[in-house]
């Protein structure tokens, strides 16, 4: 009976707790939403969502103070993130767990989760946010998941070890990269099937579809370059190389892409070379390396394009840059092994 | 006779039915090519013994390394597909030394262009000789000697697992960077074992380490001998750190805490370096032992990610190329510009000077990397990774 006691006491505050909580986050999403509905831009929490692979947390920083306002506990390894639709929620891939999360975004905490996913790491949506693709690493095969009704309707083969996915804005293609296979695979999302296969650089990881959806920017991690896939001829048109002084070919091991709206700029995380890239797209030059964290590995623009910010993998913290300067305006130290970041604005 | 006349008219039916297919279909007959890579090795391999692997001794196989070309094959679904070509493993194995010709002769019949060749260095090198005028060429998986990188190098050999020279090297550096310089080396009766105590003192040469004493182990608890076989007596003194040199495993494997000092034992047990460790957590790797081990159910070692890596080459060569001419795959594989992925975080090719693949060097214990080298801090005037082994002015490797 004193066991029962205990129990139902650790229930009654673990309840006043959360109650508090969800009262605190009320008030502050209040506050936040007061203050940035002035600005035509930014309708969210203007929160930066990080998620780190070994720490099982999700952090939530202030997007101006950068200050700590939470870590949601999620599954295990939490790795791809991405918006629903209305954005109120994030979906969580954790690999480890084999589920992906879903956070809700003004209680700032797992409500729910799709589970039994084989080792879940990168994923897109359809364009009207019911569709999931997701790289099914072990299986070799593009998932196509349901969302509503969280069945996986159609597994596609797409080759051994796939990563990046992205969808294209009308739905009807999804690119994979193959890591293994060095290729990108073009999936007919009508057919359900493999349409093509183009070959790129050593270990393709990220990608950026330019707003005209005719050329894909694919990272290749190993090659260090960057190739362009002309989506009409569906072949390698350009390949971009790097140099950031004082750095080896071998250290420059990019991943993440980030593209402004216009199209016209491109940020690219170098990996160990510990610089991001600034690139004009149209001229596929690189304007600028700017130094930030060890291992710099996704990148993040935020949706005024005023601020980038970079996971660094190696340094357990993420780089924020202020993309008028092109200076890092601050370094903040998030989980072990930051994945990527999210921006609520 | 009616028997045989039937068959007679069955197979000469089926010829004209196979030329007739060829004429009219000539494309599909290609498409459905089957590239097959080579996979060779001994019945009586004593590193393969039931009791050998039961033991599982740091940085030695844990199975046969047929089953990480295996992993491998998986993996080549589309670096064919252009050419039509689906990959086969063409594996065989002898049990007598006296077979091993018959075997590459057979290969040779069968156009397979490279063999991983899972072998000890002497048989190795037999193979290499017998393979050379078939126009074949062997991935080395399994031994690490210096030999056949240095005198005895072969223009057909392309060594995938690192050099004892390469781990060695790796192991010093990290004892260097924690500035444990100070040595003790034990070394075992048996030739392996000499070979590995002078690769390793060379290495401490080259860093800085100070090997203080050298004392030979034995096995066996023979009181006569005890000054050999009594972990006290070997280990008396102070030292930094124990440098067992034992190929086989069985002496190290019993030494740790039972030293006269508490020190830290490293290169038969303890701490050793490695080509591979399945705790490898970066770069892919966890994905790729997790497809080993569905495959073979047991974690992947040194030899099985020497033959994944071989089978890979050969694909990523055909893939790139998009053709299977031996010769210019063979340019392919020591071209410089050739990138390979070896799931270690750099680009691995190979060196021009003795077909040694460059690599990072894995530094673990039992179940964790702790280190992977070069080690940071370790620089080399062109590339880091020659740090470790038999850099060019060293080679004495003449093709």
């Amino acid at each position: 009976m004193r066991i029962l006691n205990i129990d139902k006491k650790n229930a009654s505050s673990l309840k006043e707790k959360r109650t508090l909580k969800t009262t605190i986050f009320s008030f502050f999403f209040f506050v936040a939403t007061c203050l940035f509905s002035f600005q035509v831009y930014a309708v969210g929490t203007g929160y930066i969502f990080v998620s780190s692979e070994k720490d099982n947390v999700v952090t939530v920083l202030d997007g101006s103070s950068y200050e700590l306002i939470s870590k949601i506990e999620t599954s295990d390894r939490p790795r791809h993130m991405a918006f629903n639709a209305e954005r109120t929620q994030i979906y969580v891939a954790c690999g480890d767990g084999e589920s992906i999360d879903i956070i809700d975004i003004a209680s700032l905490e797992v409500v729910d989760m799709i589970e039994e996913i084989e080792d879940p790491e990168a994923f897109d949506l359809s364009p009207d946010g019911k569709t999931m693709y997701i790289s099914l690493e072990d299986d070799g095969a593009l998932g196509v998941l349901d969302i509503a009704s969280r069945e996986m309707v159609a597994e596609i083969e797409v080759g051994e070890e796939p990563e990046g996915v992205l969808a294209s804005s009308d739905g009807k293609l999804v690119f994979v990269t193959s890591e293994v296979a060095n290729a990108v695979q073009i999936v007919d999302t009508e057919a359900q099937e493999l349409a093509a296969t183009v070959i790129v650089g050593t270990r393709p990881r990220r990608f950026a579809l330019l707003p005209t959806e005719d050329k894909l920017w694919v990272s290749n991690e190993l090659s260090g370059s960057v190739s362009i896939i002309d989506l009409a001829s569906r072949t390698v048109t350009d390949t971009i190389n790097f140099s950031p002084k004082g750095f080896r070919a071998e250290d420059i091991t990019p991943v993440g892409i980030a593209l402004t709206q216009d199209g016209k700029t491109a940020y690219v995380g170098l990996g160990r070379a510990n610089h991001v890239a600034v690139l004009d797209v149209e001229s596929k030059e690189v304007r600028e390396y700017v130094l930030v964290g060890e291992r710099a590995w996704n990148t993040t623009l935020t949706s005024d394009e005023s601020r980038l910010v970079v996971t660094n993998g190696l340094s357990d913290d993420i780089s924020v840059i202020d993309t008028k300067s092109n200076k890092v305006i601050k370094s903040v130290p998030v989980g072990r092994v930051p994945y990527m970041a999210l921006i609520d604005d | 006779m009616t028997n045989v006349g039937f068959a007679c008219y069955r197979i000469a039916l089926a010829l004209i039915l196979g030329l007739a297919l060829i004429v009219v279909f000539p494309k599909q007959a290609v498409a459905e090519s089957v590239y097959q890579i080579g996979y060779l090795d001994y019945k009586k391999d004593d590193r393969y013994k039931k009791k050998v692997l039961y033991a599982r001794y740091l940085g030695k196989p844990l199975g046969r390394s047929v089953d990480g070309a295996k992993t491998a094959l998986k993996e080549l679904r589309f670096h064919g597909k252009e050419l039509g070509i689906t990959f086969e493993l063409n594996a065989k194995r002898f049990s007598k030394t006296e077979d091993l010709r018959k075997l590459v002769n057979e290969f040779g019949e069968e156009g397979v262009n490279f063999v991983i060749a899972d072998l000890k260095p002497d048989l190795l090198l037999e193979a290499a000789a017998l393979a050379e005028s078939k126009g074949i060429t062997l991935f080395n998986v399994s031994s690490g000697e210096s030999r056949l990188r240095q005198e005895q190098c072969k223009k057909n050999i392309y060594h995938v697992i690192p050099s004892d020279n390469m781990l060695s090297d790796a192991l010093s550096q990290h004892l260097a960077s924690l500035k444990w310089r100070s040595i003790l080396a034990l070394v075992g009766p048996n030739p392996e074992d000499k070979v590995l105590l002078e690769t390793f003192k060379a290495s401490a040469k080259r860093y800085g380490l100070k090997v203080d004493d050298e004392r030979e182990f034995v096995l066996g608890s023979d009181p006569r001998v005890r000054e050999k076989n009594n972990t006290k007596l070997l280990t008396k003194g102070k030292h930094d750190v124990i440098f067992v040199a034992d190929a086989d495993g069985e002496f190290a494997r019993q030494l740790p805490y039972k030293t006269v000092k508490p020190t830290p034992i490293v290169g038969g047990e303890g701490l050793a370096a490695m080509a591979w460790h399945w705790s490898w957590d970066r770069f892919g790797a966890p994905q790729l032992g997790k497809r080993f081990e569905k495959l073979s159910d047991r974690p992947m070692a040194n030899n099985d990610w020497a033959a994944w890596m071989a089978v890979k080459m050969i694909a990523k060569g055909i893939q790139t190329l998009k053709s299977t001419e031996k010769n210019s795959l063979v340019e392919f594989l020591t071209d410089s510009e050739t990138i390979f992925d070896g799931f270690k975080g750099n680009r691995l090719n190979f060196r021009s000077w003795n077909n040694q693949l460059r690599q990072p060097i894995l530094i673990a214990t039992h179940n964790w990397v702790i280190q992977r080298a070069p080690v940071e801090g370790f620089l080399h005037q062109k590339e880091n990774m020659d740090t470790l082994g038999i850099d060019e002015p060293e080679s004495k490797c003449q093709f």
